[in-house]
């Protein structure tokens, strides 16, 4: 098995270098022999998906017969690991991990490598730009991070397990998600680099990478939403956001990613911005590979990270090489990324856009200079110092508030100049049902003055009313204007209009899921939290919940050993519900874990986690928390996952009018 | 199959906490402040209700202290790091059988009930712990620089921001030789296309 596997990773570096090789030659040359040349570095491109994709089945089917001769298996399976989890033991290790990002990027490469007819110059520079990524992930897994290594000695009877935190349903889906987004992000940093190389006419790659930029984007946000999830299901800590380095890599491309898909709309309809564009998509696929580098170099410790080795060296050099690549065709190339236009007015869609970039670009910095500060202060001071959740939610929170106000005011501004009587016409009465929403905040008793939290707290949330009012009106009012003509009723009149201009409104529902989302960060100021020895018949009260211990059971199969609470929930002297925390035991790993209880509803998640037993008194120690409205967290999620499939469905055919017709024709869905 | 059993003896899941106090700081403030608003609510009563006013207002300053206490080890819990490398905060630290956690958590409201102020507390957790205790740089020396420096790139990035826009709009519109006549054929249509992509999103 492992000979099989090594040799297809060769093979696959092999395939890889020649489609670079070949293909940049066949750029370069411009000879008879050019066009055929190109053709075997595109087929060579094909081929690598198929032997990298043999390699990862190699790997997965060893898996699941158990071959401990392999390191990676011992290290990651066992014998009585549930098959899904032996499937996700592809992802769960470095080198493994390092494989299934190869698989993916190969993947990516195969569909650029087929759709190569849409513009076949531009797609062979792109795909030999994304052979140069291949050959360094395999190049990777050759010579240094090898997922079929072999055991040295005996064979073992069986292997360590896969860590007891990774089993768990969601691990299964959530790193191809984060991978998916990661990786995804080198197709349009490829058309971007090859549109400079080739001082690419018009902005017609913006239009061929949207999608691209779109579909991974998505991917990155249900990556980085899941993996929150499951640190919330799965860690037992109460939260679902510790802002650890490892967790702040996948945020970082998530925001420089979000101001291009914002910012790339200034190149598309006014040509404007495009160094910074540029700039922007390669510092998102340079963030991604930053990301992959700060979960294996060990560089700064995290609870999530792969073990340290010494292949962060290697990420290092590849960064550089990206880096000084991008400058030497930047410098280069520079005359021909002139801005067509210019501003014309400070209140515009185009001056709301360089402000939000602005704040999404001063929040990924907030977190890179969190993130490896400790890393600089060791090396000014001596000592290292921990940048926590503290610092992180004291500087970025403002920032947040900031973009929310923008995300309300952005979508009211016309392109070019927008006169301040029609801005104060369409804000008014968003304004004013955000005003209401404070007032009656503070009147139901949220104190804003006695802590910056709180302060914080209802301004999200005023915020955030502020943009769904001003979302729903937008939709409203075409919809009415819609309505006026077809006579249909409003609702369908508002599908219509999306229909119309799915990107726009697609875009919306996704603002409309940010904003959900940000309602359900802002309950975490009233979390409350309470812990208790616990036996028999002992009750605790929180907020109005009334928990009373009734049993403790435990339960064995050949994975883990468990034990699980039997909590019956009473609210208002009623019992609403019986919840089991648990906590397992993993046999092969000798490791613990939890399994938390919680009853979400939308007002609010009981969450409650079996800490373990005290051993002086023998009593288990139960541990609840009490955090509102974390649900929206996840129904926003699904919010933005909806808005982004809108965007990506094709707009509906404009109708034909003839030319007199137009000119008298109000422009609705497809305006502002 | 489970199986139903009463505390069990062979404690599969020995934690290493030991006895913990019950902490639920929100509840707390809120009786502190309704007591302090009790208090202002007596100050008019009269001579004869003096001893009873002096017992209420010991009571209070008693549960006043008592809600204190917990907002505090709660706020400077969450100050600090466990020290363990599960790079959790202090009070949110589950780390299956933590070495420090618990003693650390032991430790603070030892402090706290001894009336040690905050940075007392610290910097007792600091030469003890290391630095690394603290969530959050100080805001001393070179750790000032970590506060500093993303309010300074968002003053310097809105500066370039404004400086940028100035400079686009004082940029001259340079029209191409003829542009007031009409226009025809494919330049009308090229103005055409432009005007639609300033109309869209």
């Amino acid at each position: 098995m492992s000979q099989i596997g090594s040799f297809a990773l060769l093979l696959g570096l092999a395939l890889c270098a020649y489609s670079f090789l070949a293909g940049l030659l066949a750029l370069v040359i411009k000879g008879p022999g050019s066009g055929r040349l190109g053709e075997t570095a595109r087929r060579a491109g094909i081929a690598s998906f198929a032997i990298v994709f043999l390699a990862a089945v190699v790997l997965v089917v060893a898996a699941f017969q158990n071959d401990f001769s392999i390191a990676y298996i011992f290290h990651h399976s066992n014998r009585d690991l549930p098959a899904p989890y032996k499937f996700a033991t592809l992802w769960s290790g470095q080198e493994g991990s390092l494989l299934f990002w190869a698989l993916l990027l190969s993947a990516y490469g195969l569909v650029l490598r087929l759709r190569y007819k849409t513009d076949v110059r531009l797609f062979a520079y792109a795909s030999v730009i994304i052979a140069a990524v291949q050959v360094f992930f395999l190049l990777l897994l050759n010579f240094a991070a090898n997922p079929f290594g072999v055991m040295q000695g005996s064979l073992p009877a069986d292997g360590n397990g896969l860590n007891p935190l990774l089993q768990y349903p969601e691990m299964v889906i959530h790193p191809p998600m984060l991978y998916l987004g990661y990786v995804g992000f080198t197709v349009p940093f490829a058309f971007a680099l090859a549109a400079l190389i080739m001082r690419y006419p018009g902005e017609k790659w913006i239009q061929i990478t949207r999608r691209w930029t779109m579909v991974t984007w998505g991917f990155l946000t249900c990556g980085v939403f899941l993996g929150a999830h499951w640190a919330y299901s799965v860690l037992g800590w109460g939260g679902y956001w510790g802002w650890d380095p490892v967790e702040n890599a996948s945020l970082m491309p998530w925001l420089t990613g979000t101001a291009f898909l914002h910012s790339v709309m200034m190149q598309e309809k006014r040509g404007m911005l495009k160094t910074w564009n540029m700039w922007l998509i390669f510092s998102t696929f340079m963030l991604s590979i930053f990301g992959t580098f700060l979960t294996r170099s060990g560089v700064v410790s995290s609870v999530h990270a792969f073990a340290q080795s010494s292949i962060g060296d290697w990420f290092v050099a590849f960064l550089a090489i990206i880096f000084a690549t991008c400058l030497f065709f930047y410098v280069k190339n520079r005359s021909h990324l002139r801005s067509e236009h210019k501003l014309e007015s400070l209140i515009s869609r185009e001056s709301s856009f360089l402000f939000n970039n602005l704040l999404l670009l001063v929040a990924c910095f907030t977190v890179l200079w969190g993130t490896l500060f400790p890393v600089l202060s060791e090396w000014v001071q001596g000592t290292k110092v921990t940048v926590g959740p503290p610092f992180f939610n004291r500087v970025n929170v403002p920032v947040a508030l900031l973009l929310l106000l923008l995300t309300a005011v952005g979508p009211l501004l016309a392109w070019r100049r927008t006169s301040i009587e029609s801005l104060k016409r369409n804000f008014l009465w968003p304004a004013i049902g955000a005003l209401l929403t404070g007032v009656l905040l503070v009147a139901l008793g949220m104190r804003p003055w006695k802590d910056v939290s709180y302060f914080y707290s209802l301004m999200t949330i005023m915020l955030s009313v502020l943009v769904a009012l001003t979302v729903i009106s937008e939709f409203v009012r075409g919809g009415r204007v819609i309505g006026r003509h077809s006579g249909q009723n409003l609702f369908a009149s508002m599908v219509q209009l999306a229909h119309r201009n799915t990107r726009r409104y697609g875009g919306y529902i996704v603002h409309f899921g940010v904003i959900v989302i940000m309602i359900g960060f802002a309950g975490s100021v009233f979390n409350q939290d309470k812990e208790q020895e616990m036996g028999f018949g002992d009750k605790m009260t929180i907020g109005p919940y009334t928990l009373v211990c009734q049993s403790y059971t435990q339960d064995d199969n050949p994975n883990y050993g468990s034990e699980w609470a039997v909590m019956n929930v009473f609210k208002g002297g009623k019992q609403i519900t019986t919840l089991n925390p648990e906590r397992r035991f993993y046999k092969a790993s000798q490791q613990t874990s939890t399994m938390v209880a919680n009853r979400s509803t939308p007002q609010e998640d009981l969450y409650v986690v079996y800490e373990g037993q005290n051993p002086e008194t023998g009593k288990p120690i139960i541990k609840v928390h009490l955090n509102p409205l974390v649900m929206w967290i996840w129904i926003g999620v699904w919010i933005i996952i909806a808005g982004t499939v809108v965007a990506l469905i094709p707009n509906a055919a404009p109708v034909r009018v003839p030319a007199p017709a137009r000119m008298r024709a109000e422009p609705v869905g497809v305006g502002d | 199959m489970g199986i139903e059993a009463n505390v069990p003896a062979n404690s599969l899941f020995l934690s290493s906490r030991a006895k913990r106090r019950t902490c639920s700081s929100p509840s707390s403030r809120e009786a502190a402040d309704s007591s302090s608003f009790a208090l202002l609510g007596m100050t008019r009563i009269s001579f004869k209700r003096g001893t009873q006013l002096i017992l209420l207002t010991l009571a209070v300053v008693t549960l006043l202290g008592a809600g204190d206490e917990s907002a505090r080890v709660n706020d400077l819990g969450h100050r600090m790091m466990c020290v363990c490398g599960c790079n959790q905060i202090l009070l949110e630290c589950n780390h299956v059988g933590c070495a420090y956690s618990e003693r650390m958590r032991g430790e603070l409201i030892a402090a706290v009930d001894r009336g040690d102020n905050d940075d007392l507390t610290l910097q007792g957790f600091v030469q003890k712990y290391g630095t690394t205790v603290m969530a959050a740089p100080t805001k001393t020396g070179f750790n000032r620089v970590a506060w500093i420096m993303p309010y300074l790139v968002l003053v310097l990035g809105l500066t370039m921001v404004t400086l940028i826009v100035r400079a686009w709009r004082s940029r001259p519109l340079v029209l191409p030789a003829g542009a007031v006549a009409a226009v025809h054929g494919a330049e009308l249509e090229h103005f055409r296309d432009q005007a639609r992509k300033d109309t869209e999103i």
